[in-house]
Formats: C-alpha cells, sequence, structure tokens
C-alpha cells in the first residue's frame, strides 16, 4: 500500500470541504465560537487544534491493541492532555499575547468533541498514517471555517486584518468620513450568526453531494 | 454573604457558560430536542459542576500552586491532566451512586451521564476558576476565595447553563411548525436562534448587585 494512495487522499481531504467538522459533522462548535473575534487567535488556535489531533490520533492508533475497551476514554484523555499541555506551554513561550487571549480555550481543547470524535471513530480502528493524515484533515477543516468567521469579524469589528487597518482612518465618522465600525460582530452573538450563514453558504453549495 | 449571592447571580446571567463563554455547546446542540431530556441533562452537568469545581480549587491551592506542596515547587504545569481525570473520575462516582440510589434518576439520563466527562462546560469552569483565584475580591465580583465562593459560582454557571438549554428547547419544539429555507434547516436555524438569545442575555451586561 503506498503511502499517497487515493484512498489515503481522500481520508485527507473529505474533511477539508465535504465532511468539513463543524459544519457537517457539527462538532468542537465552543471554540470555534469563542476565538474567532480576531484572525490571529482564530489562525493559532487552529493550527494548535490540527497538531494535537494529528498526534493524539497517531498515538492511539499506536496503542489501540493494547488498550483494554472499557478505561479508553481515560486513556484517550490522558493523551490528549499531556499533547495540549506541551501545546500550551510552547504558546506561553513563543507567542504569549495570542495566548492570554486565548485564555482558558487551550485547556479547552482537551474537552474539544473534534479530538474525541476522531480518536473514537477513525484512530481506533486505523493504522498510523492514515491515522495522522485524517487528524490534519479535520483540523484543516476546522481551521477553514475559523479563519473565515475571524477574517469576517476582524474585517467588520475592528476594520483590520491580521491587526494591520484596512479600513483608511479618514474614513471613519470622527475623522469627517462615513465608515464606522460594526460593534456587533466583537460580541459573542454574532458568532452564532456568522457560523450558521456559514453552514447555511456550505450547504446550499454542496446540496448533491450531500444527499 | 454579599459576595456569594452577586457571584451566584453574576455566573447565572452575565457570565452565562453558553451565551458569553460558548462552553458546552456541543451536548447543548444535540440535547436541546425536548424540554424533558434538556431539563435532566441540565441537573447532571450542574450536580457534576458542584463537586469538580471546589475538588479542582483544593487541588490547585493545596497541591500544584507554586509552593504549595514544598518551597520552590511548581507543579501548575500538571493543571489540565489533573483537572481532566478529577472530572472523569467523578462522572463515574457519580453515575455509580445515581444508579445505586435512584435507578430512575439513572434511567432518565441514560448515555448523557457518562458524557458530562467531555462536556467543555465542566472543564471550562475549572479553569475559569483557576484564573479567578488571583483576582482580588475588593474590585471584582469574579474573584474566587474559598470553597464556599466555589459553590456559589459552580451552582450560579450550572443554573445558567440549565436555563439556557431549557430555553432552546422550547424554542425549538415551537419551531416544528414553522417553514424555514431548506439549507438552514436543523442546525443553522438552531445557531440562529442561539444567536438572538445570547443577545437578549447581553442585556444583562451591566447587571450589579
Amino acid at each position: 500500500m503506498s503511502l499517497f494512495s487515493k484512498e489515503n487522499g481522500a481520508v485527507f481531504t473529505g474533511p477539508i470541504n465535504l465532511n468539513n467538522p463543524v459544519a457537517v459533522q457539527v462538532l468542537g462548535i465552543c471554540s470555534a465560537l469563542a476565538v474567532t473575534s480576531q484572525l490571529k487567535p482564530a489562525i493559532v488556535m487552529g493550527l494548535s487544534v490540527t497538531v494535537i489531533t494529528a498526534f493524539s490520533n497517531v498515538i492511539i492508533s499506536l496503542l489501540r491493541k493494547t488498550i483494554p475497551n472499557r478505561i479508553r476514554i481515560i486513556v484517550q484523555l490522558v493523551v490528549v492532555a499531556a499533547l495540549v499541555t506541551i501545546v500550551s506551554n510552547i504558546l506561553k513561550a513563543y507567542v504569549y499575547d495570542v495566548s492570554v487571549q486565548l485564555s482558558v480555550y487551550v485547556g479547552l481543547i482537551i474537552t474539544n468533541c473534534i479530538l474525541m470524535g476522531r480518536l473514537e471513530a477513525f484512530a481506533m480502528q486505523n493504522g498510523p498514517w492514515e491515522s495522522f493524515l485524517d487528524g490534519i484533515g479535520n483540523g484543516l477543516g476546522y481551521a477553514f471555517v475559523l479563519v473565515v468567521v475571524g477574517f469576517i469579524r476582524e474585517l467588520l469589528g475592528f476594520g483590520s486584518i491580521l491587526g494591520f487597518q484596512i479600513i483608511p482612518d479618514s474614513a471613519y465618522m470622527d475623522n469627517g468620513g462615513l465608515y464606522i465600525n460594526n460593534g456587533m460582530m466583537t460580541m459573542p452573538a454574532m458568532a452564532l450568526i456568522l457560523v450558521a450563514c456559514f453552514i447555511w453558504v456550505h450547504r446550499a453549495v454542496n446540496k448533491e453531494e450531500n444527499k | 454573604m454579599e459576595h456569594f449571592i452577586s457571584l451566584f447571580v453574576r455566573s447565572i446571567f452575565v457570565d452565562n457558560m453558553i451565551f458569553a463563554f460558548f462552553l458546552g455547546m456541543c451536548s447543548y446542540l444535540a440535547v436541546s430536542k425536548t424540554v424533558k431530556t434538556s431539563l435532566g441533562l441540565g441537573i447532571a452537568v450542574t450536580f457534576v459542576l458542584l463537586i469538580t469545581v471546589p475538588v479542582d480549587y483544593l487541588l490547585q491551592t493545596k497541591v500544584l500552586a507554586e509552593g504549595a506542596l514544598a518551597d520552590g515547587v511548581d507543579l501548575t504545569f500538571l493543571a489540565f491532566i489533573l483537572f481532566i481525570a478529577v472530572i472523569a473520575a467523578m462522572v463515574q462516582l457519580v453515575e455509580m451512586v445515581v444508579e445505586k440510589f435512584s435507578p430512575s434518576l439513572y434511567n432518565a439520563l441514560g448515555i448523557f451521564l457518562p458524557l458530562i466527562a467531555v462536556n467543555c462546560a465542566i472543564m471550562g469552569a475549572s479553569l475559569f476558576m483557576q484564573q479567578r483565584i488571583l483576582l482580588d475580591p475588593e474590585t471584582s465580583t469574579q474573584a474566587i476565595g474559598g470553597v464556599g465562593d466555589c459553590i456559589a459560582y459552580a451552582l450560579g454557571s450550572g443554573i445558567g447553563w440549565t436555563l439556557a438549554i431549557v430555553g432552546l428547547a422550547a424554542i425549538r419544539e415551537k419551531m416544528a411548525y414553522s417553514d424555514v429555507p431548506k439549507p438552514l434547516q436543523g442546525l443553522g436555524i438552531t445557531f440562529i436562534t442561539v444567536g438572538l438569545m445570547a443577545m437578549a442575555f447581553m442585556c444583562f451586561s451591566g447587571l450589579k448587585i
């Protein structure tokens, strides 16, 4: 079996679009909503979840024949918690301001349903390499939703992208222009409505494939 | 006493687990189809919160915090693993106790009981508690300085979560008769409903007692 066969390609690309974990499987909603008020934390969160999903998938896939069935949830939780601790400390060391912004949501990756869902549904039955691809694919599918929502919320809520001002200063109401930032976009409520719109568009576009 | 009440009311309305922090969203969306089951899940979540937050508080202050075990020993990096272990063990314990003493409640909750272990609301409450120990109780109504505060916070968060899930379930029961655009049916319209509910809860944000 080759490493980049067609089946493995499908395992990798499926979750990014057709089988998107957030829009189709409805997993990992908590953090998808909470960290997207700006683009930068959304990207960092998406990458962290991708890395943790991939490596926890590999570890559980390697251990899958030795884990007794009754205690598998605890074993999975401990593996994930250890990986999250490592990632959380790396974030604190290299991107401290983002890690402060993400606050408890880094720790909450442990209870992210995407991780448990993939471990239960995929890594317990498949080999390490397929599990790794599946983890990366699902993580990127999750990151994709985060980036789209984060992009729209930062652009309309703060008038900037990644902290760089996009809307010129002179266009603002205070400086004699006509533009004003939409304060609603920075509120939690708009995250829910934007994700709803994302799901709406996603389902409308992929109507045939879902049937 | 005043601090208990303000912490309790604040965690129900202002710092609502669902509407302000999106915690426990997965089971919130999956289980909120009928009022009866969502009330059962809400009570179970409140119950587990009431046990795990004080236990995690004692762990954090007596074992993990810098200098708690011995001078110069800082074990806070173990917090994630220990907290999730406490939660998983407590959920198992609660499951056994409920099964032994109240089989009717055990049957009513069914599979929701073991699933509480991976509910973000439980883990989130412990992690927020860990952050809020450092706050000054004189200036902040969110500060948590003892086991009593933990109980007030856990009870408030649990009731807030229950309130949110029962409210959504009631709306969804009525919404079964509405004409919703096809791609928006199910999950999409539920999200928009929750968004509108969150907007309504935003009016509590200035609440002070």
